[in-house]
């Protein structure tokens, strides 16, 4: 009788893992604030809105690193409804690094506009907070003599996931290409303090908000569809991967919708010299 | 021949600042108490990479570009007069028409004589990469004769298609140089960039196919955003890489090349020698020159 042979399978299509070498990362992301800020620009501080949440966090780690902490300006700008977790947690960060911090309330700036809205709803009150926002933390910028860094990731770039012109403003942005999960793999390789990497991540414009409630998918399952989905798939082939095809399509309905938040203002073109059509320089010359 | 590799970090169209800090390397090499016979610099290594429509501002005429390296050198070397081998790479105007190229330049203590202009063929033009637009393409993979015997050179994505250095070793080169600019990408795992890894993988394997060395000369430095994976390094015909540079930051990696290692090695895997005699078959069945008839069998 004839030996059957063995048969050694190759696996079937698992979900993207996300992994990054978080220590190979770092060591990246630093030198790349390092090069923006120190050598291109000649700034030697940096300064960045510090949240409570892992994503700020992670960027105050990181550019500690990078200036030193002495030159690090983490600034804490709550609004009367924030929650104070949010301001205790960021209060942590600071505490392990060292940085300078300061806290400026932006209650009375954003209900000095909004008195006059009284009808505003909570997407236009959370849009007025984070542009009163990125307001102060470009006049400290400019107080301090230093460079705002930004905090945005990459999961809610592409969901659209965020006020355009307020938390995509600052000039620079270490995690901008790293998806939510990733961010939270570098901020354990960080040692961000463990409770604003556990907690459950939160826009915190409105009271017991998340943004996995928001975006009404979680970040894992929205990162690897988003994963296959950069990496030219079609939605039936990531549902045939196992996602669930109404994920799928939420995910693709927030990045087909929001290509023009990752983009500068659509300017009318009239000449053969109109600026990032024509006329193109890059942004380092 | 003593080789060093001049991994640069330019600052971005300040040709003048990267010139002057190039200058100062090159005192620095010539001090050396052996002296160095060849220097290898990366691919746009004196404007930095991407220049966008900028490249017209910032492309050099060869032989202008070439007199300036020859009076950096010959300033450093002062009354002592050593000669050197130049390769480089820049962007390139001949008289308004555009390349991505690399010169390589003999320099005595009183003349300079440009031995080669490469012109990149392959133009990456696609994802983050944007040189078909602003660019021309080379039309000819040539190599050419150095007092060190006979070398090519290929500017970045001209080193990914294999077949390059198959022709370039075909026709004679015993070194490639490649001059390069490669902004890393793949970070997953392993303690090296995915982009990193490729390059080593693809640059070793020609090495070893076609017994020759390899010096790869990487540009450093972020460029909004992209950061070069310097990488510097020289392999030898074996397969050994005999010095590499950290992908960050600017260095000089430096080696001695034994060139009686081109011939132990094509002696033990003397895959050329093959290759030699097989190719007109295979050229025949690409059918490319349909009138060609089948070449006579080799002995």
């Amino acid at each position: 009788m004839t030996e059957l042979l063995p048969v050694i399978e190759a696996p079937r299509h698992r979900p993207p893992e996300l992994r990054i070498d978080a220590a190979l990362a770092t060591d990246w992301l630093v030198a790349f604030l390092q090069d923006e800020l120190i050598e291109r620009r000649g700034v030697r501080n940096a300064v960045l809105g510090l949240s409570g949440g892992v994503d700020s966090a992670v960027v105050a780690f990181l550019a500690a690193r990078a200036l030193g902490p002495e030159h690090v300006h983490a600034i804490r700008m709550p609004y009367r409804t924030s929650s104070p977790d949010s301001l205790a947690d960021a209060q942590a960060v600071i505490d392990a690094l060292g940085c300078a911090s300061h806290t400026i309330e932006i209650s009375a700036a954003v209900d000095g506009y909004l008195q006059f809205e009284p009808d505003a709803d909570a997407r236009r009150r959370g849009n007025v907070m984070a542009r009163t926002r990125m307001l102060v933390l470009f006049d400290q910028s400019s107080k301090l003599s230093a460079l705002p860094v930004g905090t945005g990731n990459k999961t809610e770039r592409l969901m659209g996931y965020f006020t355009w012109h307020a938390d995509d403003s600052p000039p620079v942005n270490p995690i901008g290409d790293l998806f939510k999960t990733q961010v939270w793999q570098l901020a354990r390789y960080l040692s961000v303090p463990v409770q604003i990497v556990d907690k459950a991540p939160s826009a915190d414009l409105e009271a017991n908000q998340t943004d996995e409630g928001d975006l009404g998918i979680t970040y894992l399952e929205a990162d690897r569809i988003l994963t296959l989905m950069l990496s030219g798939r079609s939605d039936e082939a990531i549902a045939a991967r196992g996602f669930a095809p109404a994920d799928v399509a939420l995910v693709r309905r927030r990045v087909e919708g929001t290509h023009w938040k990752r983009h500068l203002p659509t300017t009318a073109m009239l000449s053969n010299t109109a600026i990032n059509e024509f006329y193109l320089r890059p942004v380092d010359y | 021949m003593k080789v060093a590799v001049v991994q640069t970090k330019p600052h971005k169209g300040d040709v003048e600042a990267n010139l002057a800090t190039l200058g100062a390397v090159f005192a620095q090499l010539a001090a050396a108490e052996k002296p160095y016979d060849a220097i290898v610099a990366p691919e746009a290594a004196l404007t930095g990479y991407f220049l966008e429509g900028a490249v017209y501002e910032r492309a050099f005429e060869a032989e202008t570009l070439a007199a300036r390296l020859a009076g950096l050198w010959q300033a450093a070397t002062g009354s002592e007069r050593k000669p050197v081998d130049v390769a480089l790479g820049f962007y390139e105007n001949e008289g308004g028409t555009y390349y991505n190229s690399a010169l390589y330049l003999h320099v005595e203590s009183d003349r300079h004589e440009i031995l080669h202009v490469h012109r990149k063929m392959f133009l990456p033009t696609y994802g983050v990469f944007d040189e078909g637009r602003f660019l021309s393409r080379g039309r000819r993979l040539q190599t050419f004769e150095t007092r060190f015997g006979r070398m090519a050179m290929l500017i970045c994505e001209d080193a990914w298609h294999a077949i390059m250095p198959t022709i370039a070793a075909i026709k004679g080169a015993r070194v490639l140089i490649v001059p390069s600019a490669s902004p890393g990408r793949g970070f997953e795992d392993g303690g090296e960039l995915e982009s990193v890894v490729h390059w080593r993988s693809v640059l070793r394997s020609y090495a070893v196919e076609h017994g020759l060395f390899v010096i790869y000369a990487g540009l450093a430095g972020f460029e909004g955003g992209k950061g070069m994976t310097g990488s510097s390094a020289v392999i030898d015909p074996f397969g050994e890489t005999l010095v590499v540079a950290p992908v960050l930051g600017a260095h000089v990696i430096s080696v001695e090349l034994d060139f009686s290692d081109i011939d132990v090695a094509r002696a033990r895997l003397p895959l050329l020698g093959d290759l030699g005699a097989v190719l007109p078959d295979l050229l025949f069945d690409m059918e490319l020159m349909p009138h060609m008839n089948r070449p006579s069998v080799s002995p």
